[in-house]
């Protein structure tokens, strides 16, 4: 039997790629798995992942669920409750392209789904929560059933494997995005697992990460408050909670959740102007249990935008740049080059500076 | 000899490496430990190279065409590194002797660790400015930033954090950047700008820049004070 994560330490070296058409341009999932290829080094086959936005034009208004099951009965079980809790409007499995290179494939399905409109009504919440907590009631409460990807217009595709591997075996240059990211995992420890591979996501929030959280266990706790639950014990999925809970539901900005979760040294936060500094000051205090210390450099996809960001230290690489409407992000330059061998700007971002970028016009949604 | 990196593996190109006395990488694309060890050769390397170009180099010359990534010339024993570009974080990490010439700026934490030992002094030049943490844990040898066509501070945070031997040479008007504690500022004196003189010559030759508006500039030094030596910065044990 596999160990599952958190039953082993797993420390990571990990690659992370991100591309973005400002101008929101289809771009298939050609041309990240490419990104990864060159990288190959800097995963050891034992995960992979992407995540692409804009790629389910036709059901843009549903929730797309992918999620893995270990056995027919769990996705019996797991398929009941969400009959329960929403109308299905396209079920089917996830086509994938069969490779020597991508073993002991859970099966894998994919939904479009709505709230069902007198459950959402009586449970009082707002659809989104309420898409978070049955996400979360599958994740915690059934045996064999994983969603793994559960917003609108986006999804995420992952496995045990090497990236550029599980890029093929999703058939992702089939698919076409404004957004994509992309994530190559080098756990040192373990067997690693198809739920355990980056990206993790929740709601539209997907988070690939390169890096190593020493503050896990302190942001466990606190973010566990809020109803969440680290099925997991990697230390990314709390990164996505924490991304959920700062932006969504406490109204942060991106720009202050960074400030939050790679908050600069109180020697820093002294040497800056006075609104500045007050600024820093109340966004530490306040947030002081959701600060990530240890080495991350992380990309996160949200709907109609993608923000990169290094640990305050920079104890991770980073690279960004940019030919005309377009924005590649990497660790590795060598990346970027591949993606766009014409590339104009490229530079590192700082430690804790958060490089944001958004589509310059919500194409095609209300 | 001309070796075109595309589709090869970093085995590949070094093998191939390891039979000439001269060589161009053509097309390389992050292929990691380009050189590695090598010495008594000359390398050029047109494209981006990977991680740890010239790991453990020594003396081997190697002249990159484009940006460099992290950890260029890690633990180098001796040889000279040339940039016609920018590197990333960790430049000259550990390195123990040699040159490494930047043209532009390099990333966090250049020369973290260097190290000097009876005549082994490693010269590090930065021709733009550097990252936070530079020096860091400097145990000696000679970091120079020069501060040429940068619209950003010279260093950045932390410069010379543990840093306990060694100098950093910083050409600027004022540095802008609180320092650690245990770092001592000078003003350069006439015996200093004379010690470093012929790098900068160096750096000014292979980038065609003008050494005589250089050294008519100003230069700090940054040296570790013995009587405030380092403690901790990330946790108290």
């Amino acid at each position: 039997m596999l160990k599952r994560e958190g039953e082993v330490r797993i420390p990571s070296g990990c690659a992370v790629a991100g591309l973005f058409s400002k101008d929101g341009k289809s771009i298939s999932g050609e041309t990240i798995i490419r990104a990864m290829t060159v990288m190959h080094d800097r995963s050891n086959g034992l995960g992979g992942g992407f995540a692409g936005y804009g790629i389910y034009p036709q059901y843009k208004d549903y929730y797309a669920f992918h999620v893995f099951y270990e056995s027919a009965s769990a996705r019996e079980e797991c398929e009941k409750y969400i009959n329960e809790m929403y109308e299905v409007i396209n079920l089917s499995k996830i086509p994938v392209k069969k490779s020597p290179k991508i073993t002991n494939e859970p099966l894998i399905w994919r939904y479009f789904i709505s709230p069902d409109h007198n459950r959402l009504r009586d449970s009082q919440l707002d659809e989104k929560e309420y898409v978070v907590r049955t996400v979360v009631h599958i994740n915690t409460q059934m045996d064999g059933a994983y969603v793994f990807s559960s917003g609108k217009n986006m999804g995420v595709f992952k496995a045990v494997g090497f990236p550029e591997d599980v890029g093929e075996f999703y058939r992702l240059d089939e698919y076409e995005g404004y957004s994509w990211t992309a994530h190559g995992r080098y756990p040192t420890n373990t067997p690693g697992w198809w739920g355990g591979a980056h990206p993790f996501a929740m709601l539209d929030y997907s988070i690939v990460h390169n890096g190593e959280i020493s503050s896990y266990d302190a942001n466990r706790r606190y973010i566990e408050m809020f109803g969440y639950k680290c099925t997991l014990l990697t230390d990314t999925e709390v990164i996505t909670y924490i991304i959920d809970y700062l932006v969504r539901r406490t109204g942060l900005t991106l720009e202050e959740t960074a400030s939050v979760i790679a908050a600069p040294f109180w020697s820093t936060i002294e040497g800056r102007s006075e609104g500045e500094r007050e600024r820093l000051t109340y966004l530490r205090n306040t947030f002081s249990s959701l600060l990530i210390t240890g080495p991350f450099s992380i990309l996160l996809g949200f709907d109609g935008g993608m923000m990169a960001l290094n640990d305050r230290l920079k104890l991770r690489s980073m690279v960004v740049g940019e030919k005309d409407d377009m924005v590649y992000i990497a660790s590795e330059e060598c990346a970027l080059r591949v993606m766009e061998p014409s590339i104009e700007r490229v530079w590192a971002p700082k430690g804790g500076e958060p490089v944001i970028v958004r589509l310059n016009r919500k194409n095609g949604d209300s | 000899m001309t070796v075109d990196a595309r589709g090869m593996t970093f085995g590949e190109i070094n093998e191939r490496l390891r039979t000439a006395d001269e060589a161009t990488v053509e097309n390389c694309l992050g292929q990691r430990f380009i050189a590695c060890g090598m010495g008594g050769k000359k390398i050029t390397v047109n494209g981006t190279p990977g991680n740890a170009l010239g790991a453990y180099l020594d003396g081997a010359e190697i002249t990159v065409y484009g940006n460099a990534q992290d950890a260029v010339g890690d633990t180098m024993n001796d040889g000279r590194i040339i940039i016609h570009g920018s590197t990333g974080d960790a430049t000259g990490y550990a390195m123990r002797g040699g040159e490494i010439y930047v043209r532009d700026s390099a990333g966090y934490r250049a020369g973290i660790h260097m190290k000097a030992y009876k005549e082994k002094l490693p010269v590090m030049v930065i021709g733009g400015s550097c990252g936070s943490f530079a020096g860091e844990y400097q145990a000696g040898g000679i970091i120079i930033v020069l501060g040429r066509r940068i619209n950003v501070p010279i260093i950045g945070n932390f410069c010379g954090t543990g840093m306990h031997g060694g100098r950093i040479y910083l050409c600027c008007d004022e540095i802008g950047v609180h320092l650690p504690r245990q770092v001592k500022v000078r003003p350069a004196e006439k015996e200093d700008m004379e010690f470093i003189s012929g790098y900068i010559k160096n750096y000014c030759m292979f980038f065609s820049d003008d050494y005589g508006e250089i050294a008519r500039r100003h230069f700090f030094v940054l040296e570790p004070d013995s009587e405030n030596p380092y403690k901790q910065l990330y946790v108290l044990n």
